[in-house]
């Protein structure tokens, strides 16, 4: 069975989430073997958990010649890579980041690129076949890559991840990085502070709220708590100044796609829509039942946030005794 | 110098966004305008020659797009670019990301031999494809450095340096011009054009280049040769509007468990 390169999706050698539903994908194209650019000697632990959804190979690449600069390296190693083993594809998690590393990797090897996918099959041909969600949400587009080594990016919370004993055999690669791809320096990394709640993207419950929230997030978050979620916020509650960016769901933040999302104060924007439309079950609570949000819902609250949610919290409490 | 930016003529957002029947976006159906991602590289491509009094400095404007993708052209001609390129040929329809930047980068290297292009600024992402990948592959391209998704640009001299919202952290990335730059919008309101800009505008250099005259092939791009193949949209069902109830003396709070716990969710 032919090889499929997965990146690692990972935070100082800690796995996330989504590693684990790409190799699950994976695994419908041929045999998974990871990719871990990171420190070496973490390689040992990341090949342990990898290996638990099927991994058969751990390609780990020291990530000292490459950290330092911005995409191009990445994407350079990944060529070196696919070169050698000639994998049916190749996915990566649907960052930023690597989208641009899968753009640049597209052109190296003269292979058609897709991204964000929300699912990956195996067609007719054993091929791959891409299910992508574009428009805001409004369509499902099936695609498939003709040309070279599928690249495929794939969105957060695409798949369950689904357990399989793989090998996990570790394989150190040296990859040489040129000069040309170290003309982007990144010159200095601050790290966010950690809310202790989970990921935005990678919650099974998000909490967002808007410009009706008046700058006051603590109805929001105290309802995210009792419910163990994560919270988001409006691009008018970012602009604002009263969350940081990386809490922005919507086309210029984040994309998510949780099993409930509770819009709190939010209109409902063709944008803001555009990064939580394919949640499974969409709540809202907003005090004009005119506001568009409410044609999206499967339950809505017309009244105040800031009365609405401390009630709800503290039934919710109760009820968990 | 010479400042590149490329700009996008999108489907409105706020329109019934559709597929033809090849699954090629429909772009004359539906009502166009500039990408208003791409206002903010137009915005900050303005900015970067203002901060520089004293030095000589062009902004061209480049799309690459259908008949009235020219429309884009123009409008970033209204906020104040000085020159525009558009180029248009029917070979190019149905081109994905390879195929575009292809083009893209050829137009480039084309406005490069002319008057040089220091400076090449994109948006965050197009608002129809929502890539955000064509910078990465112009930079890949040109093998110029790419310094992409900054949300704040600063520059001395030759120097660039951005900030940059990564996943788990800000990051501060620096390189040397020329370079590939592209803007989030965090990197600041885009301008209106004025009624002497929009009056300018029309005087303004403005050509249209096909295939032929970048030196590329009709079956180097275009649907036919797309590295990539839609085989099937779906518009999906309309959510159909569920129970929404109105909070009377807190009644609003207990249904909402109520339907949370049903789902399971508590
Ligand atoms: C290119 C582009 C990209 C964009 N990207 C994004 C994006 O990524 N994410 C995003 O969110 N937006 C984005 N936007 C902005 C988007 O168009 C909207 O402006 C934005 O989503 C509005 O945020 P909001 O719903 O919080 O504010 P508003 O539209 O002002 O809505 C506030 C809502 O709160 C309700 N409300 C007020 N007080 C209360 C109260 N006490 N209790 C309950 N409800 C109350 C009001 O009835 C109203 O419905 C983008 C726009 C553009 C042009
Ligand atoms: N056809 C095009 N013409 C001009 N610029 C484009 C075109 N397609 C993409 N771009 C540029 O590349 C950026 C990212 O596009 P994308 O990768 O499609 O999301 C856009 O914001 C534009 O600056």
């Amino acid at each position: 069975m032919s090889e499929v390169l997965v990146v690692i999706d990972h935070a100082d050698g800690e796995v996330k989430k989504p590693t684990y539903e790409l190799l699950t994908l994976a695994r419908r194209l041929g045999e998974p073997s990871a990719v871990f650019f990171g420190s070496p000697d973490q390689g040992d632990a990341v090949a342990e958990k990898v290996k638990k959804y099927g991994a058969a190979k751990v390609y780990v690449v020291d990530d000292a010649q490459i950290k330092g600069f911005l995409v191009a390296p990445k994407a350079e190693a990944l060529q070196q890579l696919a070169e050698k083993s000639s994998p049916a594809a190749i996915l990566l998690p649907s960052t930023f980041e690597n989208k641009e590393v899968a753009g640049r990797l597209a052109i190296k090897l003269g292979s058609g690129l897709i991204t964000d996918a929300v699912d990956v099959a195996a067609g007719p041909d054993g091929g791959a076949v891409t299910t992508q969600s574009v428009f805001a949400g409004n369509y499902t587009v099936q695609a498939k890559v003709t040309t070279g080594t599928p690249i495929i990016t794939v969105k957060p919370n695409s798949a369950a991840p689904e357990e399989a004993e793989g090998a996990g055999a570790v394989e150190a690669v040296a990859v040489t990085v040129s000069d040309a791809a170290k003309g982007a320096q990144i010159v200095a990394t601050q790290p966010r502070q950690s809310t202790g709640r989970p990921e935005l993207t990678e919650a099974a419950i998000v909490v967002s709220g808007g410009r009706g929230t008046g700058g006051n997030f603590e109805p929001v978050e105290g309802f995210a708590d009792s419910l163990g979620a994560a919270v988001g916020a409006s691009r008018a509650a970012v602009d604002s100044g009263w969350m940081p960016h990386a809490f922005q769901v919507g086309q210029t933040g984040k994309t998510v796609s949780p099993q409930l999302y509770v819009a709190n104060g939010i209109s409902g924007a063709i944008q803001h829509r555009a990064g939580m439309q394919t949640s499974k079950t969409i709540v809202a609570v907003n005090k004009d039942p005119e506001a568009p949000i409410f044609e999206l819902v499967d339950f809505g609250v017309v009244g105040d946030l800031h009365t609405v949610l401390p009630a709800a919290t503290e039934k919710i409490t109760e009820r968990k005794g | 110098m010479n400042i590149v930016v490329c700009v996008k003529y999108v489907p409105d957002a706020t329109a019934d966004r559709k597929f033809e029947d090849d699954f090629t976006v429909d772009r004359v159906g539906v009502d166009g305008l500039l990408s208003e991602l791409d206002e903010y590289a137009v915005e900050q491509a303005l900015q970067f020659r203002e901060k520089r009094e004293g030095e000589e400095i062009t902004v061209t404007a480049l799309t690459v797009g259908p008949e009235k993708a020219v429309d884009a052209v123009r409008k970033a001609l209204q906020m104040g670019a000085d020159s525009g390129v558009h180029v248009v040929d029917d070979a190019i329809a149905g081109s994905d990301y390879l195929g575009t930047s292809l083009v893209l980068a050829k137009a480039i290297e084309k406005i490069k031999a002319d008057t040089g292009a220091d400076l090449v600024v994109c948006g965050m992402a197009s608002t129809d494809a929502s890539g955000s990948v064509v910078p990465a592959m112009l930079a890949e391209r040109l093998g110029m450095p790419q310094v992409t998704l900054a949300s704040v640009v600063e520059s001395q001299g030759d120097q660039v340096r951005i900030k940059r919202d990564n996943e788990g952290s800000t990051e501060v990335i620096g390189a040397t011009l020329p370079i590939v730059l592209s803007v989030t919008d965090q990197s600041g309101e885009a301008r209106y054009p004025s009624f002497k800009g929009i009056m300018a505008a029309k005087k303004k250099p403005l050509e249209t280049w096909s295939l032929t005259d970048l030196g590329l092939d009709a079956d180097q791009v275009g649907l036919s040769v797309a590295y990539t193949q839609v085989e099937d949209t779906t518009a999906r069902p309309p959510r159909t509007a569920g129970e929404v109830v109105t909070d009377e003396d807190g009644s609003g709070a207990g249904a909402l468990v109520e339907f949370l716990a049903s789902k399971k969710f508590i």
